[in-house]
C-alpha cells in the first residue's frame, strides 16, 4: 500500500458559514495502480488531490484524519520534509496547462528546478535529464524546444512538458487533475497513453481526477464515484461500470450521450441540481435529486457499506444485505 | 423533400495577423477557408472539429458577428453578403446563436428578465405593455419560474444560465439558432438536462439548429447531418448515421477512434494521430491534414483535395478517392 488516506475532512470557513468540501473519506492507493475519482464540479475531487499534495489555500483547511503516504503520516511532517516528498515521490499534473507553468521562465529551467532540488544533479546533468524526459514525454526536436517560452507551445505541447516535469525524479504516486480536460480528443488520446506509458516505464501510481466517465473506463483500474464530498459508490472499473449500484452512477452513466447508440430517444436526465454546499440536505446528499428517494433517505445519512469487494453509500442496498445490514 | 434553409458557398474569413510597413497585409489567419454546405429547413447539422478549426469562426459569420472575406452565403435564397449593414440587421432576428460559456455571455447588470426583454424591445416585435407575458411565457418554455425574471444571472447556476441563454435567443423567433458549444461547459448530469431541452425546442418551434461542438458523441445525439472541420476546411459531410458506422476521411477515423469508449471490456483499435494540429498561419501545402495523416501519399502534398460525393449524400475531401 503506497498511500493511505483515513477519514479525511476538509473544510472552508466561509464568512456565511462552514462547508465540508470533503466529508470523512478513505481510500488507499496501491504501488502501480491506476485509481480514478470521478464527480462533478463541487464534489471535492480536486480538494482531495489538494489535501494529499498540501497544497490547500485559505481559507480551506484539513480539520480531520489522517493522509498516510507509506506510512507516515503528511499532515505532521514539518515543511521542509513535506517539501522533500513533493515534487520528488508524489507529483502533481494541474488541469491548467496555461496558468500552472511560469510564463517568464523558460521550459528547460522550470524542468531543471526540481531535478536540482530533488536529485542534487548539476547543471549540466539536470539539463540531460531534462531534454531526456521531454523527449519521453514526445516533444519533438527536444534540445531546442527547451529553451522555448510556455506561450510558444499548444495546450497539448505544454500539457506535455507539464507531465515531464511531474516525471522528472521519477515519483511513486502522480496526481493528475483533470490531465486531458482542456486538451482535444486527439491529444488527449496522445496524453493518456503517455500516461499508460510512463505507469508501466516507472511503475508508479497514479490518482486521476477526472468528470469523464470515458477517461476512466478506459484508464483506470478502480474508480470512486463522489458526489458533495462523500463518496457514494467505489469498486474496480469493471464491475462499476457493468453492475453500477448507487442510483447517482447508474444515472451518470445513461446520461451521456453514447458514441455506439444509435437511437434518437430523449436521454435519460438526473433531475435538479447539486445542492448548496452552505445548504446540504439533512440525509443522503443526493436524496432529493434520486428516483429512489425513500423516507429514510431524507432523514439519515447511509454508510459506505461492501459488497462483495464494491462499496455503495445507499439505503438500497441495506435490505439485500440482509439481516447484516441492520445497524 | 427538405427544403435548403442556409445554403454556405465557398466562405472564407481571413484575419490579417501583421502587415508591413505599407500596410499590406505579410502574415493572414484563415480561420475558414473556403467552405461549402447547406442547411435544410427543420434539420439540426453538427459541425465537430478539434480547437483552432474555425467552427466557432463560422458560426460568427452567419450570425453577422463576423463578415465574411469572400464566399456566399444565401439565406432562404437570398444573398446576405452583398446587403448593406442596415439591410444585413434585418435578417440577423431569424439567426440566432446561443454561446459556449453561460457565465460571460449574460451581462452580470441586468436582471434575466431583462436580459430576454433586450431582443424583443430592439427589434419591437411586441407593444411594450406585452412583453413580461412573452418574458414569462419564454422562461417556462426554457424550464425557469417567472418569479426568477427578477434575478441577476449571478444567481443562476452554469445549467440555468445556458437556459437563459436559450430564451434569450427564442425570443425574436428565430429560424434558425447557432449553438456554439451549448453543453461542453456544464457537468455531465446538466448536459443531458441542456440537451434535451434543445431537442425538445426544436420539435415545438420548428427550428433549425448548426450545431458546433468538439464532443463527437453530442454532437451524434443531436445532429441530423455532420461535418468535419479541419484547420479551415471541412473534410467530411455525411448523414449521422453514415459518418459514424462507416467514417471515410482518415482525419475523421482518427477523431473518432481516439473517444474513450464507456465500456472496460472493449479497447478499441486506436489510430493515435502524432503531433499537434498545424498553425493556420502557414498551414501544410496541399492536404491540410497530410502532415498528421497516416495514409499520406506523394499527391496530398502537392494538390489539396475537393469535397467529392462517395455515396449518396456522403461528401469527402481526400485524395484517397480519386
Amino acid at each position: 500500500m503506497l498511500l493511505e488516506v483515513k477519514n479525511l475532512t476538509t473544510e472552508f470557513k466561509l464568512k456565511r458559514g462552514i462547508v465540508k468540501a470533503v466529508d470523512d473519506i478513505s481510500f488507499t492507493i496501491d504501488k502501480g495502480e491506476i485509481l480514478a475519482i470521478v464527480g462533478e464540479s463541487g464534489s471535492g475531487k480536486s480538494v482531495t488531490s489538494l489535501s494529499i499534495m498540501g497544497l490547500l489555500q485559505n481559507p480551506g483547511r484539513v480539520t480531520g484524519g489522517q493522509i498516510l503516504y507509506k506510512s507516515q503520516d503528511l499532515n505532521k511532517l514539518s515543511r521542509k520534509e513535506q517539501q522533500k516528498l513533493r515534487g520528488n515521490q508524489i507529483s502533481m499534473i494541474f488541469q491548467e496547462p496555461m496558468t500552472s507553468l511560469n510564463p517568464v521562465w523558460r521550459i528547460k529551467d522550470q524542468i531543471m528546478e526540481s531535478i536540482m532540488l530533488h536529485m542534487k544533479l548539476s547543471k549540466k546533468e539536470a539539463l540531460a535529464r531534462t531534454i531526456e524526459m521531454l523527449e519521453t514525454v514526445g516533444i519533438p526536436s527536444a534540445a531546442q524546444r527547451a529553451n522555448d517560452y510556455p506561450h510558444q507551445m499548444s495546450g497539448g505541447m505544454r500539457q506535455r512538458v507539464m507531465t515531464a516535469m511531474a516525471l522528472a525524479c521519477e515519483p511513486e504516486l502522480l496526481i493528475a487533475d483533470e490531465p486531458t480536460t482542456a486538451l482535444d480528443v486527439t491529444i488527449q488520446a496522445q496524453i493518456l497513453e503517455l500516461l499508460y506509458r510512463m505507469r508501466e516505464k516507472f511503475h508508479m501510481a497514479v490518482m486521476l481526477i477526472t468528470h469523464d466517465l470515458g477517461v476512466v473506463s478506459e484508464a483506470a483500474d478502480r474508480v470512486i464515484v463522489m458526489y458533495c464530498g462523500k463518496i457514494m459508490e467505489e469498486a474496480d472499473v469493471r464491475s462499476l461500470f457493468n453492475h453500477p449500484l448507487h442510483p447517482y452512477t447508474i444515472g451518470l452513466l445513461k446520461s451521456i450521450p453514447q458514441i455506439d447508440n444509435d437511437s434518437d430517444e430523449p436521454l435519460y436526465m438526473i433531475k435538479g441540481m447539486v445542492p448548496n454546499p452552505l445548504n446540504m440536505p439533512k440525509g443522503c446528499p443526493f436524496s432529493d435529486r434520486c428516483e429512489q428517494s425513500m423516507e429514510r433517505c431524507t432523514q439519515e445519512m447511509p454508510q459506505l457499506r461492501e459488497i462483495d469487494g464494491h462499496k455503495v453509500r445507499c439505503f438500497l442496498y441495506d435490505a439485500k444485505e440482509g439481516g447484516s445490514g441492520k445497524q | 423533400m427538405s427544403e435548403v434553409l442556409m445554403d454556405i458557398q465557398d466562405l472564407a474569413k481571413h484575419f490579417v495577423v501583421d502587415t508591413n510597413f505599407f500596410g499590406k497585409p505579410v502574415s493572414v489567419l484563415k480561420a475558414v477557408d473556403g467552405v461549402s454546405f447547406s442547411i435544410n429547413k427543420g434539420e439540426a447539422f453538427g459541425l465537430v472539429g478539434e480547437s483552432g478549426c474555425g467552427k466557432t469562426t463560422l458560426g460568427k459569420i452567419l450570425v453577422n458577428l463576423y463578415s465574411p472575406t469572400s464566399g456566399k452565403l444565401f439565406f432562404e435564397g437570398k444573398d446576405l453578403t452583398v446587403l448593406n449593414e442596415g439591410q444585413r440587421r434585418l435578417y440577423c432576428k431569424d439567426i440566432q446563436m446561443i454561446f459556449q460559456d453561460p457565465y460571460a455571455s449574460l451581462n452580470p447588470k441586468m436582471t434575466v428578465g431583462d436580459i430576454i426583454a433586450e431582443p424583443i424591445l430592439i427589434n419591437g416585435l411586441l407593444p411594450k405593455n406585452q412583453v413580461e407575458e412573452r418574458v414569462i411565457y419564454l422562461l417556462n418554455c426554457v424550464g425557469l419560474a417567472r418569479h426568477q425574471r427578477n434575478r441577476y444571472p449571478h444567481e443562476f447556476s452554469g445549467g440555468q444560465r445556458q437556459r437563459v441563454g436559450i430564451a434569450r435567443a427564442l425570443a425574436v423567433e428565430p429560424k434558425i439558432i447557432v449553438c456554439d458549444e451549448p453543453v461542453s461547459a456544464l457537468d455531465v448530469s446538466i448536459q443531458a438536462q441542456v440537451l434535451n431541452l434543445l431537442g425538445d425546442l426544436k420539435e415545438e418551434f420548428g427550428l433549425t439548429y448548426l450545431f458546433i461542438a468538439h464532443g463527437l458523441n453530442v454532437v451524434k445525439h443531436i445532429s441530423d447531418r455532420v461535418g468535419v472541420m479541419y484547420l479551415g476546411k471541412l473534410v467530411e459531410i455525411a448523414p449521422k448515421k453514415e459518418l459514424y458506422a462507416n467514417p471515410q476521411h482518415p482525419y475523421t477515423q482518427a477523431l473518432l477512434s481516439a473517444i474513450p469508449v464507456i465500456n472496460p471490456e472493449k479497447k478499441m483499435e486506436r489510430i493515435i494521430l502524432e503531433g499537434d494540429v498545424p498553425s493556420p498561419i502557414n498551414p501544410p501545402a496541399g492536404c491540410r491534414f497530410s502532415s498528421r495523416c497516416f495514409k499520406v501519399q506523394e499527391s496530398c502534398k502537392l494538390q489539396e483535395a475537393k469535397l467529392k460525393e462517395v455515396s449518396p449524400g456522403h461528401f469527402v475531401a481526400c485524395h484517397l478517392f480519386d
